[in-house]
C-alpha cells in the first residue's frame, strides 16, 4: 500500500543512468570523500571540507529540506566541540566514549532551543534561533572555568588512537582524515536513512505546505522539533570532528558568524541536495584560501559572491548541475 | 540596596532602551510593510556610528554628524533596496534574509578596509560632557540627551504615522498593498522610501551609541541580536512593541548588572525565552503572521 506521501509517492523511477548512479548516493559520496585528499591541495583542507560538509550536512536537513532557515547552528557545531574536549580534557572520558557522549549532550540541547524555537514560523524562526544560539555563545564565554573562556578550550590532545587492539598514529594527516572521514561515512548513512523513510517524506511536505500537512493528519510541531534534533545531532558529529583534529575548541565556534558561514556553505552548494553541502563546504574554503593569499579581506569577496549566488543561482553549484544534467529532484 | 542607586541604574537603563528601540524600530517599521527582515541592520548601524564620526570630525561639530549621518546612509539604504532588495519580492520570504546578510559582510570588511580594524573612540559632544545633579545622584548629561532625544523622534514618528497624509498611505500599505495601487498609489516608492527610513533610523542608533560604546566594525553584530530581542519580545511589525520591549530589555540590562554583572548580556535572551513560551507572536504582535 502507498501512503498518499509516504517515500514511495515522492520518490518516482526517473529515466537515464545518471539519475540510476545517484540511487547509491552514500557509496557515491565516500568514494569522493576518499580522494579528496589527493584532490585538493592540502591535507588541511581536505580535513576541514570534510567537517565542515558534515555539519553543513545536517544543517540542510532542517533548512533544505525542511524549509526552515536556522541561524543558530553554529550551537550544535559548538556544543559537539566543546563537550569532547571537556570530556577528554577534564574528565578522562576515551576519545570514542566523548564523541558519543558529546553528540547525546548536544541533542538534549537542541532539544531546548527546539522546544523554544519551533514555536514560531517563518522569519521570527531565524531570529529566535540566532538569539538562543547568541545565548549558547554568552554562557560559554562566562562559565570560563569550563569552557575557557575567551581563550577557547585548550588542554585536551588526542594524538594516539586504539582501533580494534590496533594503534593508530593521529598525529599523521592521512591517518586522521580516514578516522574522521569514517564518521562522516556513518553521519551520510545516517541521514540517507532519514531522507528514505516516511518521515523524510513528512518534513519535505511540511516545507512544500505546512498547512496541507496538518491537515493529512500530520503532527507538525513535533515533527519539527525532532528534525530539529536530528539536524542538531548531525552538525554536532562535525564539532567532535573538529576538536579531535585541532585539539583546541575556539570560542570563535560558537559566534552567529559560524552559524552565517553554514548558511553560505549549504547555499553555495546546493540546498536540498545529498551531496551539495560538502560541495559548499569545499567552495566556501577554497574560496577563503585563494583569496586571502591576496588580500586579508577575502570576507568581502564572499560576501560580494554569496549576494550574487540569492540572486541569480539561489539553487547553489550543485543543485544547478543536478538541474542542468536534468537529474530529478527524488534522487539527490 | 540603596533606593537612589536602582533608580540611577533604571535611569541608565532607559538611555540604552532607548537606543535600543530606535534601532528595533527600523527594524520593525521595514518588516511592517516590506515583509523583510534586514539582516545587515546591525551593519548598518556600525556604518551610521562611522558615519557619524567622520562628518563630526570633517565638520567640526557633532551635530552635523548626528544629523547628516542618517539622511546619508539612509539614502544609501535606499540604493540597497533599489539595486537588490526590489528584485526578491514575490520570492521566497528567506531570500531578503539571505542577500542581507551577505550584504553585511561586504559592509563590514568594507568599514575594515577604510577605517581599520581596530576600535576608534567617539568623543562626547564638549556641550554634554560631565555629569547632571539629579538630587539623588549624579547622572551622565550625554545620556539624559539621548533620553530626550529619542523622546522627540517617537513623537514626531507617531504624530507622522497618525495624523498625516503620508502616514495614512503607509498604514494602508502596511494592511494591503494590491488595494493601495487599485487606488493609485506607487506602493514601490513608498516601500523605497520605507525601506530608507528603517535603515536611517539604524544609522540614528549608531550615532547615538558611538560616545556610549567604542566604535568598530564587529559592534553591529551585537546590535544586530539585541534588535532581533528587542522585536521577537515586542511582536514583529509592532511598533508600540518595539518601544515597550526595547525599554524592557535596557532597564533589565542595567538592573541585572548592578547585582550579578555576568548575566547582564545573557538575560536579555533568557527574557525572550520567556515571552516567546508565553506569547510566541511577542507581546503585541498578532498572531498569525509570524507565529
Amino acid at each position: 500500500m502507498t501512503h498518499p506521501s509516504s517515500g514511495e509517492a515522492l520518490a518516482k523511477p526517473v529515466p537515464g543512468g545518471l539519475g540510476r548512479l545517484l540511487d547509491h548516493r552514500v557509496l557515491l559520496s565516500i568514494a569522493v570523500l576518499a580522494i579528496l585528499p589527493w584532490l585538493l591541495p592540502s591535507k588541511a583542507l581536505a580535513v576541514n571540507v570534510l567537517i565542515y560538509g558534515v555539519v553543513v550536512m545536517g544543517y540542510n536537513l532542517l533548512f533544505g529540506y525542511t524549509g526552515l532557515l536556522s541561524f543558530g547552528q553554529a550551537a550544535f557545531f559548538g556544543a559537539g566541540a566543546y563537550f569532547t574536549g571537556i570530556a577528554i580534557g577534564r574528565y578522562g572520558v576515551p576519545w570514542f566514549a566523548a564523541v558519543a557522549i558529546a553528540v547525546f549532550l548536544s541533542t538534549c540541547l537542541a532539544a531546548l532551543i527546539g522546544i523554544i524555537s519551533t514555536r514560531t514560523r517563518g522569519i521570527y524562526f531565524s531570529m529566535v534561533t540566532l538569539a538562543l544560539a547568541q545565548l549558547v555563545y554568552y554562557v560559554a564565554l562566562q562559565a570560563s572555568s569550563f569552557t575557557g573562556g575567551e581563550n577557547g578550550l585548550r588542554g585536551f590532545t588526542v594524538d594516539r588512537i586504539s582501533l580494534f587492539g590496533l594503534q593508530v598514529n593521529f598525529l599523521d594527516p592521512v591517518n586522521k582524515y580516514y578516522v574522521l572521514m569514517a564518521f562522516a561515512a556513518l553521519a551520510m548513512w545516517f541521514q540517507s536513512r532519514i531522507l528514505n523513510s516516511p518521515f523524510g517524506a513528512v518534513i519535505e511536505a511540511i516545507r512544500e505546505n505546512e498547512q496541507r500537512a496538518r491537515a493529512c493528519g500530520y503532527d507538525v510541531e513535533r515533527s519539527k522539533l525532532v528534525v530539529f534534533m536530528l539536524s542538531g545531532a548531525i552538525s554536532s558529529l562535525g564539532g567532535c570532528m573538529l576538536a579531535l583534529h585541532l585539539s583546541i575548541v575556539p570560542l570563535d565556534i560558537l559566534h552567529y558568524q559560524t552559524s552565517g558561514m553554514i548558511v553560505m556553505m549549504v547555499l553555495l552548494g546546493g540546498a536540498r541536495s545529498f551531496f551539495g553541502p560538502f560541495v559548499g563546504a569545499a567552495s566556501f574554503l577554497i574560496l577563503e584560501d585563494v583569496i586571502s593569499l591576496w588580500t586579508p579581506h577575502w570576507q568581502i569577496f564572499v560576501g560580494a559572491i554569496f549576494v550574487l549566488f540569492v540572486l541569480f543561482l539561489p539553487k547553489g553549484i550543485w543543485g544547478t548541475l543536478l538541474d542542468t544534467l536534468g537529474i530529478g529532484k527524488a534522487r539527490r | 540596596m540603596d533606593l537612589s542607586l536602582i533608580i540611577m541604574q533604571l535611569l541608565s537603563g532607559i538611555a540604552l532602551g532607548a537606543v535600543l528601540v530606535i534601532t528595533a524600530l527600523g527594524l520593525t517599521i521595514v518588516f511592517g510593510m516590506l515583509g523583510v527582515v534586514n539582516f545587515a541592520h546591525g551593519a548598518l548601524f556600525m556604518i551610521g556610528a562611522y558615519a557619524g564620526l567622520y562628518l563630526a570630525s570633517l565638520t567640526g561639530s557633532f551635530w552635523w554628524g548626528l544629523l547628516l549621518a542618517p539622511i546619508l546612509i539612509g539614502a544609501f539604504g535606499m540604493l540597497i533596496e533599489l539595486v537588490l532588495i526590489r528584485r526578491l519580492y514575490g520570492r521566497s520570504i528567506d531570500d531578503p534574509l539571505l542577500l542581507t546578510f551577505g550584504l553585511s559582510y561586504v559592509l563590514v570588511e568594507g568599514v575594515r578596509i577604510v577605517f581599520g580594524s581596530d576600535g576608534i573612540p567617539f568623543p562626547t559632544p564638549p556641550q554634554l560632557i560631565g555629569v547632571l545633579d539629579l538630587g539623588i545622584g549624579f547622572f551622565p548629561r550625554y545620556r539624559l540627551f539621548v533620553i530626550a532625544l529619542v523622546a522627540v523622534v517617537l513623537l514626531v514618528l507617531w504624530l507622522t504615522l497618525e495624523k498625516t497624509r503620508v502616514g495614512l498611505i503607509v498604514r494602508a500599505g502596511a494592511r494591503d498593498p494590491t488595494i493601495m495601487q487599485v487606488l493609485g498609489v506607487d506602493i514601490g516608492r513608498v516601500w523605497l522610501a520605507i525601506f530608507g527610513l528603517g535603515v536611517g533610523l539604524a544609522a540614528l542608533g549608531g550615532v547615538l551609541a558611538g560616545p556610549m560604546r567604542s566604535v568598530n566594525p564587529e559592534m553591529g553584530s551585537l546590535v544586530l541580536a539585541e534588535a532581533f530581542v528587542v522585536t521577537v519580545i515586542g511582536g514583529l511589525g509592532s511598533i508600540v512593541g518595539a518601544v515597550v520591549a526595547g525599554l524592557m530589555v535596557g532597564i533589565s540590562i542595567s538592573l541585572v548588572a548592578l547585582f550579578a554583572p555576568e548575566m547582564a548580556t545573557i538575560v536579555m535572551f533568557a527574557l525572550m525565552a520567556v515571552v516567546l513560551l508565553i506569547r510566541p507572536q511577542g507581546l503585541f504582535g498578532v498572531r498569525g503572521r509570524t507565529a
